[in-house]
């Protein structure tokens, strides 16, 4: 479903990915892993178009979209919910869902699907009209993947949603990532440093390390890998 | 509001405010004068060329400059308010004009006050311009699309928002009403030149200021005040420092409520 081959993307005389190359498969959860400024967050950026690649290509559904604006990209059904959430914290609960659907025009669905997501996140629903940005970190982390659900994804990237969220909240959210994925059938591309918890809910693992992939395999596999045990999973 | 939006001030719009003026003078010559509908022909045919101009300029000179360092943007602003002020003063003349009789005009006593409908007419049409506008940019999916471009620009991407759509409806909604401004304007004080949008730019700029920059409420309550002000420090001994008075409020306001009256307090990020 998404095909990233030899991507390189720099800031200016920086050099974040140098030359990665990875493959999901439809209706798969695949994560990507890596410490702090292994290439994470670029790597999703640049799929979904808010940065360009230096060289490499991105194919969606057999489609290049390298050099598509990023609502070309959305507009595609390739939706990412960004790191540190970037809901709109002075638009209302409601005003976010609703920019969400901002290129779906058939109310039927839209209505729907907010059904949906305010039966996953049902706290959602219960601050409707509440403003974003005095949500806490885990509804705000509702939001944002609601907001996404809402613009009808095949295939939805999630930065790091454990980010600065309570223990408890994390695994909630967690469930109903998985959740999202067998019921709704959307591929997920899930970004994480908390890898454990990652290669729980995931089918295949790809390992980041500045800006190369140093390690990819079933993330059963990878579970019991020793190396990979010694550098993200403490031991 | 383009300021809501984009962040920074765009100087040349009381540019457009003038340029709105004198497409006012000009279609009021061909439609017949004192007329209610030649009155709104004016009004709305100003609007929609300033809107253009508006759309123009950003695409020429503002949009190559996004994402680089404000400053350039606002050197830039200065320079396409230059440009219109002398453009302005090639095809239009310096020498002041006369605004025609554009809506048809009775004056009328209310106790001991006199008013004009002109007067009348002035505000009403202000009035329904700010509602109009506050339901664009609050109930409205591209004014929330403005909303949400404003606070963060890469996330209104990733919901799909075409963000140079929304720039550009942004600045011809802004210029249109500049140019509404601008008969407004022409219709009470009837004497247009190519230099007359630059003191009510400065003062709109000080009522946004003292409102709370960004907040529509909060500019017009800016600008009641003010005006109050102005007319006060006029009918007294001190009238010779009536448009001092404007400069005096916003660096008192700079100083003590940078937000303005309306305004929440933000901190800028870089
Ligand atoms: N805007 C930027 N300008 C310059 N360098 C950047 C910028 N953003 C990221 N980098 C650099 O690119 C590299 C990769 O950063 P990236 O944000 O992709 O890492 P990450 O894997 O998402 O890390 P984290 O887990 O901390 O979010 C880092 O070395 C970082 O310093
Ligand atoms: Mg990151």
């Amino acid at each position: 479903m998404l095909r990233v081959s030899d991507l390189h993307v720099s800031y200016g005389a920086i050099n974040a990915l140098g030359g990665i190359s990875f493959e999901i498969q439809r209706g798969s959860i695949v994560t990507l892993i890596g410490g702090n400024g292994a290439g994470k967050t670029t790597t999703l950026r640049t799929v979904s178009g808010l940065l360009r690649a230096k060289s490499g290509k991105v194919e969606f559904d057999g489609a290049d979209i390298t050099a598509l604006a990023p609502h070309k990209i959305v507009a595609r059904g390739l939706c990412h919910v960004p790191e540190g959430r970037m809901i709109f914290s002075n638009l209302s609960v409601e005003e976010n869902l609703a920019m969400g659907a901002y290129l779906q025009t058939d109310a039927v669905r839209n209505a729907a699907n907010r059904d949906y997501i305010f039966s996953i996140f049902p706290r959602l629903k219960e601050r409707i009209h509440q403003t974003a940005g005095t949500l806490s970190g885990g509804e705000q982390q509702m939001l944002a993947i609601g907001r996404a659900l809402m613009g009808n994804p095949k295939f939805l990237m999630l930065d790091e949603p454990s980010l600065g969220i309570a223990p408890r909240l994390i695994s909630t959210i967690f469930e109903k990532i998985v959740e999202i994925n067998k019921t709704q059938g959307i591929t997920i591309l899930l970004v994480e440093q908390n890898a454990n918890l990652a290669l729980e809910v995931s089918s295949y693992a790809y390992c980041l390390e500045t800006g190369q992939i140093v390690m990819q395999g079933e993330s059963k596999q990878l579970r019991a890998d020793p190396q990979l045990k010694a550098t993200y999973l403490g031991g | 509001m383009v300021y809501g939006v984009l962040r920074f001030i765009n100087f040349a719009h009381s540019d457009v405010f003038m340029v709105g003026a004198f497409v006012g003078f000009y279609l009021g010559k061909i439609v017949p004068e004192s007329t209610i509908w030649g009155g709104l022909i004016v009004l709305f045919g100003a609007m929609l060329a300033c809107a253009l101009l508006g759309i123009l300029i950003e695409r020429l000179a503002y949009r190559p400059l996004r994402g680089g360092p404000t400053l350039n943007v606002l050197i830039t602003a200065i320079g396409v308010s230059l440009l219109l002020e002398y453009s302005g003063q090639v095809f239009f003349g310096a020498a002041p004009r006369t605004f025609p009789q554009i809506f048809p005009s009775r004056n009328f006593e209310l106790g001991p006050l006199v008013f004009s409908t002109n007067q009348l007419a002035v505000i009403l049409i202000a009035v329904l311009l700010m509602v109009a506008l506050e339901l664009i940019v609050h109930r409205t999916k591209i004014g929330t699309a403005m909303r949400a471009v404003s606070l963060n620009p890469k996330a209104a991407q990733l919901v799909g928002v075409n963000n140079d759509v929304v720039i550009s409806f942004t600045f011809g909604l802004g210029s249109a009403l500049a140019a509404a401004g601008g008969i407004l304007y022409a219709m009470n004080y009837p004497s247009i030149d190519p230099l007359m949008g630059v003191m009510p730019g400065l003062k709109a700029f000080v009522a946004a200021v003292l409102g709370g920059i960004g907040n529509i409420p909060g500019a017009a309550l800016g600008g009641l005040i003010l005006g109050i002000v102005e007319t006060f420090v006029n009918g007294s001994q001190w009238s010779t420092y009536k448009d001092a008075i404007a400069f005096a409020i916003l660096i008192i306001i700079l100083l003590f409520r940078p937000a303005g009256l309306l305004g929440r307090v933000t901190v800028e990020k870089v």
